[in-house]
């Protein structure tokens, strides 16, 4: 099993009204360091059998059809490499 | 004339999209999301509401739905479509109108009666207003600004295809006070504002919503 991740971001020239709403929470914790908030979707699909070149060409064409929309929104697709130990941590916990 | 009115899970105007309908003179016929059979409609209207709860994007996963496969083929030989509210969103999603709508700049989902004037008339489904004619209608969204690039919009302005903009108040951002548009061959039209709750006098604002359903009698498209 390999795990491929897809971050998805609003455009820079689309507004985003939701990281306003965060940014303006933030002064009242006190935070005042933090100009601007952007938020996006992360998204991390669990994928049988090994990435192979033509698998990540799927899952770009995935990316940019249903994960995210061209018109509003930028993503980046990449590949996370599990550790052995992660994997086994995790496969015990189960 | 038959007219689909198609039932995504988490659909909320279907069924007064259908009653505006058959108020417009035209028989309404129930279409369902999973079948990708449209019955032998002459139109279809894809009705406002929170199709999938909004997961994803607004009308992101409607558009991989199997009647979409169905409506997207049949718009592009020029089936009359009218996306209201969720289902202009879902137009967006499926590529058969140009730009997107995102959460309103406000924050605040708004509901109000919104005036707007109509500003193409050659279309299936506002041939029964005069160009230039200002309505009240219904308008009640939480995403509803109309976002596309320069050229898009240009484009849209220079062919004639906003079909309705926002006067006074912008409510939600949409740039240049869009509130619908349409294809090239206007036979696709998204709006944001519900005419649906908008045809009769006991409920809403009166009755200017009603041209939207009876412009298809009148002017069958060609």
């Amino acid at each position: 099993m390999a795990r491929v991740v897809v971050d998805v971001m609003p455009k820079p020239e689309i507004l985003d009204p939701q990281g306003k709403a965060v940014l303006g929470a933030l002064p009242r914790l006190g935070f005042d360091l933090v100009t601007d908030v952007r938020q996006g979707k992360r998204f991390e699909l669990q994928v049988d059998g090994e990435i192979t070149p033509e698998v990540l060409a799927q899952i770009e064409d995935v990316a940019g059809t249903l994960l995210s929309n061209p018109v509003i929104e930028d993503f980046e697709v990449h590949v996370e490499e599990h550790s052995v130990a992660e994997v086994a941590h995790e496969a015990g916990r189960a | 004339m038959k007219v689909g009115v198609v039932t995504f899970p988490g659909s909320l105007d279907d069924v007064d999209a259908r009653r505006a309908v058959t108020i417009g003179g035209n028989e309404a016929v129930a279409l369902w999301h999973g079948d990708d059979d449209l019955k032998g409609v002459d139109a279809v209207v894809l009705p406002g509401g929170f199709s999938y709860g909004d997961y994803l994007r607004c009308g992101a996963i409607s558009r991989f739905a199997p009647v979409m496969t169905s409506v997207i083929e049949a718009a592009g030989k020029g089936l009359p479509v009218l996306g209201i509210c969720n289902g202009f969103q879902i137009l967006c999603e499926s590529h058969l109108l140009p730009g997107a709508l995102i959460r309103n700049d406000h924050r605040k989902f708004v509901c109000r009666d919104q005036r707007l004037r109509i500003e193409r008339v050659d279309t299936p489904w506002t041939s029964a207003y005069a160009e230039g004619a200002e309505v009240t209608i219904v308008l009640k969204n939480g995403e509803g600004g109309f976002v596309a690039d320069q050229p898009t919009l240009d484009l849209l302005e220079g062919e004639g295809r906003v079909v309705a903009r926002y006067l006074d108040d912008n409510p939600n951002g949409s740039l240049r006070d869009i509130a619908g548009i349409s294809n090239e061959r206007g036979n696709v039209v998204g709006l944001m504002p519900h005419p649906e709750h908008a045809v009769e006098d006991l409920t809403g604002p009166g009755t200017d919503g009603l041209g939207f359903f009876t412009s298809l009698a009148e002017k069958a498209f060609a």
